[in-house]
């Protein structure tokens, strides 16, 4: 499989792509003064399955430092979520883990 | 006011001028999100990647449309079970959804901050800031109800 491969790599001016490519992505909510506290909590529960303790843990590193990582995966997983996010209306934006 | 009937339901207990009040404002967030404007809907249509002008593009042409029909749903909801006494959960998380998006527009046109200052009803912003503690009244209470088993 390598051998079909490579020559397809000669065209990638960037050496370490293919490192950047394999981080997982991070969808991160950011701190806004418009949400509510529960409602915040509420969304996290009902988008992620997560338990009321995690997410008023989440919840609550968002208010206080500012941001918070709430899920992480692929790309595509992670562009579902922070549309989903979005869809409720919370400030939710995805990067490459650093 | 949002109670969860035994029966799964949730009763709704407001009274006819909240109800109109209610109302006016989904009309008036459908004819906003149908209109050419997008000030004060930066918070309804956010951007998906926060340092990636090219791929935040990309994200926004493939998320806007659903986004707003999604919004749209939701008002059309509201302004259908406007009058009722009961919803079932799906009709109540509608109201939850309109009611934020409202929050969301009104509060971005205040430049609301955590620590912001009462604005009393006769400043020029009066109106809009008690319909805005208004509307998150009505979201706390729903977000009580869903919560209470």
């Amino acid at each position: 499989m390598q051998a079909t491969l490579a020559p397809a790599e000669i065209d990638q001016p960037v050496d370490d792509t293919k490192d950047v490519a394999d981080r997982p992505w991070v969808v991160i909510v950011w701190n806004d003064p418009i949400n509510l506290m529960d409602y915040v909590t509420h969304v996290f529960q009902k988008l992620f399955g997560y338990s009321r303790e995690k997410a008023t843990k989440l919840m609550l590193d968002v208010h206080e430092k500012g941001r918070a990582v709430v899920s992480n995966g692929t790309r595509e997983k992670a562009e579902l979520d922070v549309f989903r996010l979005h869809a409720y209306g919370l400030w939710a934006t995805m990067q490459h883990d650093e | 006011m949002v109670r969860r009937a035994s029966d799964g339901t949730f009763t709704i207990r407001i009274g006819e001028e909240e109800r109109e009040v209610i109302g006016a404002l989904a009309e008036q967030l459908r004819e906003l999100l149908l209109s050419e404007q997008t000030e004060g809907l930066e918070r309804l249509f956010p951007p998906g990647y926060a340092n990636d002008p090219d791929r935040d593009q990309e994200y926004q042409q493939l998320t806007h449309d659903e986004l707003l029909t999604k919004r749209l749903d939701s008002i059309d909801v509201v302004e259908r079970t406007i009058e009722a006494t009961s919803l079932t959960e799906d009709e109540l998380n509608a109201w939850m959804g309109a009611v934020n998006d409202l929050r969301l527009v009104l509060g971005t046109r205040l430049d609301v901050t955590e620590d912001m200052d009462h604005i009393e009803l006769d400043d020029e912003r009066g109106y809009a800031y008690h319909l805005y503690q208004y509307l998150t009244y009505v979201l706390s209470e729903i977000l009580e109800a869903v919560s209470t088993y």
